[in-house]
């Protein structure tokens, strides 16, 4: 079996991991420093020259982002508030070189529980097509990062893309990042949210993620739920709607600060949601 | 195997090798693009950063067959052909002394022509989010910021004749930073084929272990050619800075003392060297109990000589430190703990040695050739003139590189193979390695009168040195002479114990310990002005030590103890930061809270109560051109370009006519360390000396008097006295064998006295002094800290370059900040550049310099060392700021988010009681 493989169509890449498992390469921010010390793990499947997977889609009910697609394309693409908080992400997931070679689905297969990118898109309410000989299924992107570095990707599965749903009225994202420095920074915690508004400006829905607190992001069903049909405010935010995190102590901070900054970071992110601004977009 | 074709640097080129290899490996070795450098190969430093299709991407993260039928552009493509060799922005760099050491300036070029190709003009945010990516160790990223936004610059002019001194030239050693041309310790390879070194490491803090029979290791992999290991060492087993401290095994002998010793070092070719797993060595281990700096000295032991494990104490007295303070004096006391932390620079150590005949020969970056030289003589058991180093350039040092780190091995590996030998170590290999700033245990008391002056001062630090010596007797005798802080007080009674763990080994880290002790002292000072309702400035300025004050030592300072001035000059700036804060304050509702704080220092120039010497020559070749022959290595912080200012004034000769020659021990005298912020001091002096001789030598030989200028002419000189001018011909004279037909020599050792007991002595020629403040805005809701602004008053003698020297300020300043704030090593937690946090361009906030010159009697020209004054500062001024702005006194550093919102809420509780 080839070592490395650079397939130049999805059939032939799937096709090869129908065949066996292999080591998917996009990007290589995360399957490079992995391996400092020790040699890559094979065979690989190098997706970077798969066609038509680079471009972000528009549709008229959903947006479309595919497997190749960057944080740097993220970050310059044409998009509404509500992807506010992705955007901001993409511009603080590791310095300029990593967000020009990164994907943001890669991201989300790492399955790292500190990603930046995998509470702003639970809070876009993603969901991840995954491609394979035997067909094509649609998780919510909840049913796929299963924990830590643990996704639903079966060995013989391509994710292709995101899709995102267009809400219906007025919407906008926040992403609230901790970290103990300014560029290249892994969060302490993060706080990624979506309000889509009504024409008073009260929130009509809203998700609410949290990243670094457990084994993987998590939505506060809680909050989102005490959100609706108010104006957001700080002062929503109590100790029981954190009640899904699961904080660690590690070398970043303890768990106990984790629950202190996190409630704090929500508290912001829904002054933020909450701005004029915010509500008119 | 693949065949790739790509464009390199406007060229199509192919690579014939696997598409998985990192882009950075293949230019560095398929291509013989050096330029490109390898700080991490984690994408956490940026080092390694290209254009590929004219976007910036880390090379160590981009594999080889992604970037087909692509464009790869690399810095030695910088420049556009018929430019004079530098583009703008490299002219740029050179001007603003954007480039300390080097390492990192490839990977901030591209990243920063990326940014200038989009936007032509950017401003400050748009430069730091464009270099962002990029970690720089030296700089503080201040001049890089300058540089491109002043991307047209021209290059400084040279100075003329005899105004060398004071010139803001570009660095000597610049164009080959800035073009990718410089040679670091992975970019210098032997002549044809060599052998690789891999050592086997211990995972356990502390352990036995034996290697069990390595025949099924060699059948396994044909081509290892040798494993060495504790025996195969032909001498000395052990090395170690001093000549009672020889306590570190070049490889473990049964027992390992901290993670990351090496245990055995497999050599033989590269690939070969890379197949074998670690679970194929045969080694077993029997973990013992960790002994950690809790409870050392009820431990067990690590070394036989080190009882209770502490490796030794040092210890400063003065008047009566138990006289009864006088009525209405305010007492203050206070206990801090540091972490361990890591040099970070982005080169990782690397090198080759190879043997020629009974010689060895090393190729590696180093602080210290002469002390190399002597400890691999006596490890290979051979007489150090038998050994040669070669310093390469070297990526940043800081202290770290003042060790023994892949030399032992190399040399000893080329030894018995008769091969070249190369190592070059991976990040978590030099993280999880090398030595680490000791963390302390600090606990102060100062007391002072009602008339607002020091009475006394108890200080006691306990230093965490680690399984091994190394540096430890340096900080133990070094703190308790600082201890006090850069103050004149008569009862005195310091401290220190270096104190043994199965920790990495602590070693030498810009300061020596007296960073971790400032942060003790000066949170005393700020204590004891609010005890007496004094400004803390005002109350240091009372306080500081001056012309003629004796030191806790019972030395009496001459001229250029000039902490006053450094106070006076920051007193407009303090008095209008602190209002602004409290306006700011006032006015505000959400959770930022500003403050404004102060941090002093005094730092002695040279070895502690050591003799230090350093020797230089300089000669005249027949062509007219001079050669300064230093031994002093330039690890970025410009001795290869102050030395040459000297020696051109000195000489009496333009800076351009001087060539240089650094520290190659078979060619250069014994500069000695760049360490202890001497090179300036000691080194300078020496070439002060060396080029006066040889400007005697020319003047007798002119028959000239002292006044004469020399005119230096291709092949002649022509000497011009009182109206006469003689012309020396030079093709004639007979050349020694370096090439020179005239020569200087000259040697300075600073005059020191031993410290006796109670650490009565002259511990150090000249010390430095400093001043800093820092405003800083806390997040009393997370806990953040962000570092605004730094103004920084240093008293340096004389700036021989103003641009080096600002250039160490703020270098030191950005050190200063991540002890403060951010930098904590943990064994095994943090051996990467990711985990371990070191400032990016975002965090060092615009630095104002003032620069105080009152020539120091000593020194060249009246200059003196700033490479460690610049650190000691800072962190004790962003403390005080902390606890300025929110009342909160951190103990514990780094100032992690946490323990500031931990030490907030503390506050509050204290408030409410």
């Amino acid at each position: 079996m080839d070592a490395w493989l650079r397939p130049t169509s999805l059939a032939d890449a799937l096709a090869a991991l129908a065949a066996a498992p292999r080591v998917i390469l996009a990007g290589g921010t995360d399957l490079y420093p992995s391996h400092v010390t020790t040699p890559l793990p094979g065979p690989i499947l190098d997706i970077s020259a798969l066609p038509g997977l680079r471009r972000i889609e528009t549709h008229a009910d959903h947006w479309r982002i595919p497997c190749l697609a960057t944080w740097s394309d993220i970050a310059g693409a044409d998009l509404p508030p509500v992807f506010d908080g992705l955007r901001a992400a993409a511009r603080q997931v590791g310095g300029v070189q990593v967000q020009n070679a990164g994907t943001v689905i890669g991201n989300l297969c790492n399955a790292s529980p500190a990603a930046d990118g995998v509470p702003n898109l639970l809070a876009l309410e993603a969901t991840i097509e995954l491609a394979s000989r035997a067909g094509t299924r649609h998780l919510p992107l909840e049913d796929f990062v299963l924990g830590n570095r643990r996704t639903a990707r079966r060995p013989d599965e391509l994710a292709v893309a995101l899709r995102i749903p267009r809400p219906p009225g007025p919407a906008r994202g926040v992403f609230e990042k901790l970290g103990a420095r300014r560029y290249l920074v892994i969060s302490i915690t993060m706080v990624a949210a979506v309000a889509e508004y009504d024409a008073a400006g009260a929130v009509r829905r809203a998700r609410i993620a949290v990243g670094a607190c457990g084994p993987r992001a998590v939505r506060l069903p809680g909050l989102e739920a005490a959100l609706e049909g108010r104006r957001p405010e700080p002062a929503l935010v109590t100790t029981a709607h954190l009640a899904p995190l699961t904080p660690i102590d590690d070398v970043r901070a303890s768990a106990g600060y984790r629950l202190v900054a996190t409630a704090e970071l929500l508290r912001r992110a829904l002054a933020a949601l909450g701005t004029p601004s915010a509500r008119a977009a | 195997m693949s065949v790739i074709g790509f464009v390199l640097n406007g060229r199509p080129v192919v690579a014939t090798t696997s598409p998985a290899r990192r882009l950075a490996a293949v230019l560095r070795d398929e291509f013989g693009l050096t330029g490109t450098k390898i700080g991490c190969d984690a994408g956490d430093c940026g080092a390694c950063t290209v254009l590929l299709d004219g976007a910036p991407v880390c090379a160590c993260l981009t594999a080889l067959g992604q970037v087909e039928g692509r464009a790869v552009a690399t810095v030695e493509g910088l420049a556009e052909p018929g430019t004079g060799g530098l583009a703008p922005l490299q002219r740029a760099f050179l001007r603003h002394g954007a480039a300390q050491c080097g390492i990192c300036t490839p990977g901030m070029l591209m990243a920063a022509a990326a940014l200038l190709a989009r936007t032509p003009h950017p401003d400050e945010a748009a430069i730091a989010d464009a270099l962002g990516g990029v970690l720089c160790r030296c700089t503080g990223y201040r001049a890089i910021i300058a540089a491109v936004a002043d991307a047209a610059a021209t290059l400084p002019d040279e100075p003329p004749s005899g105004a060398a001194v004071g010139a803001r030239v570009a660095r000597r050693d610049g164009v080959e930073k800035v073009t990718g041309r410089e040679r670091f310790g992975a970019d210098a390879l032997p002549a044809g084929p060599f052998l690789t070194v891999r050592a086997i490491r211990s995972p356990h803090s502390h352990a036995r272990f034996t290697i069990g029979d390595l025949a099924p290791l060699f059948a396994a992999h044909p081509a290892l050619a040798r494993v060495l290991t504790a025996a195969d060492v032909p001498g000395s087993l052990h090395y170690g800075i001093y000549a009672t401290g020889k306590d570190q095994p070049v490889l473990a002998e049964g027992r390992v003392r901290h993670r990351g010793e090496p245990v055995c070092a497999l050599v033989g070719p590269a690939e070969a060297l890379a197949a074998i797993a670690e679970a194929e060595l045969p080694i077993t281990w029997e973990i013992l109990p960790p002994v950690g700096f809790d409870g050392a000295s009820a431990a067990e032991p690590l070394h036989a000589h080190a009882p209770e494990n502490i490796l030794c104490r040092g210890r400063v007295r003065a008047g009566e430190p138990d006289a009864a303070p006088p009525a209405g004096a305010v007492r203050a006391a206070i206990a801090i703990e540091t972490s361990f932390v890591e040099h970070a620079y982005i080169e990782p150590e690397a090198g080759y040695a190879r043997r020629v005949g009974d010689r060895i020969e090393i190729v590696a970056c180093t602080q210290t050739p002469y002390m190399d030289r002597d400890a691999i003589a006596a490890i290979l058991g051979i007489t150090p003139e038998q050994v040669r180093i070669v310093p390469t350039a070297v990526g940043g040092g800081f202290g770290g590189k003042l060790d023994l780190s892949i030399q032992p091995l190399i040399a000893i590996a080329a030894w018995l193979t008769g091969r070249p030998v190369r190592m070059v170590y991976s990040r978590p290999e030099s993280m999880g390695s090398t030595t680490k700033r000791h963390p302390a245990r600090i606990r102060a008391e100062a007391v002072a009168g009602a008339d607002g002056r020091l009475f006394s001062v108890r200080f006691h630090g306990d230093f965490n040195t680690g399984a091994y010596a190394s540096w430890g007797p340096t900080v133990a005798s070094r703190v308790p002479v600082h201890a006090t802080g850069p103050y004149a007080a008569p009862n005195v009674l310091c401290t220190s114990a270096a104190i043994h763990t199965t920790d990495p080994p602590a070693g030498a880290f810009r300061g020596f310990g007296v960073p971790q002790a400032a942060i003790a002292h000066e949170a005393l000072m700020d204590m004891l002005a609010d005890r007496l309702g004094l400004d803390p400035l005002e109350f240091r300025l009372r306080n500081a030590l001056r012309p003629g004050s004796r030191t806790p030592t019972g030395q009496v300072l001459g001229a250029g103890a000039a902490l006053a001035a450094c106070l006076e000059a920051l007193r407009p700036r303090w008095r209008a930061w602190r209002d602004e804060a409290e306006v700011f304050n006032a006015a505000r509702r959400d959770p930022e809270r500003r403050g404004v704080g102060i941090g002093c220092m005094w730092y002695g120039i040279g070895n502690t109560s050591l003799s230090n010497p350093s020797a230089m020559a300089i000669g005249l070749a027949r062509t007219g051109r001079v050669v300064l022959f230093s031994g002093a290595v330039d690890i970025g912080q410009g001795s290869n370009t102050v030395l040459a200012q000297i020696a051109a004034d000195a000489l009496g000769a333009p800076l351009a006519m001087i060539d240089l020659v650094t520290g190659d021990t078979d060619r250069t005298l014994d500069a000695g360390k760049t360490s202890a912020s001497r090179q300036t001091f000691v080194s300078g002096n020496a070439a002060l000396r060396a080029a006066r001789a040889l400007r005697a030598e020319i003047l007798r030989r002119a028959n000239a008097g002292p006044a004469a200028r020399i005119a230096f002419l291709p092949g002649a000189l022509q000497v011009s006295d009182a109206g006469r001018t003689t012309t020396l011909a030079l093709g004639a004279l007979p050349a020694d064998a370096d090439g020179m037909v005239l020569r200087g020599e000259g040697e300075f050792d600073p005059p020191t006295t031993p410290l006796d007991q109670d650490g009565q002595g002259i511990p150090y020629a000249s010390f430095a002094f400093a001043a800093q403040i820092a405003e800083v805005a806390v997040d009393t809701a997370l806990g953040t800290v962000t570092v605004r602004r730094i103004a920084a008053a240093h008293e340096v003698g004389r700036a021989i370059n103003p641009t080096l020297v600002e250039g160490q300020i703020h270098g030191g300043i950005a050190q200063g900040l991540g002890l403060a704030l951010m930098e904590e090593y943990v064994p095994g937690r943090t051996e990467n550049l990711h985990d371990y946090l070191i400032p990016t361009i975002g965090d060092v906030p615009p630095i104002e310099v003032m620069l105080i010159e009152q020539a120091d009697p000593l020194g060249p020209f009246g200059a003196k060392g700033v490479g460690e004054p610049a650190l000691v500062a800072t962190a004790p001024a962003i403390l005080n700021a902390i606890a300025a702005a929110t009342g909160a006194r951190i103990t514990r550093v780094p100032a992690t988010p946490e323990r500031v919102l931990a030490a907030i809420r503390a506050a509050k509780d204290r408030g409410r009681a």
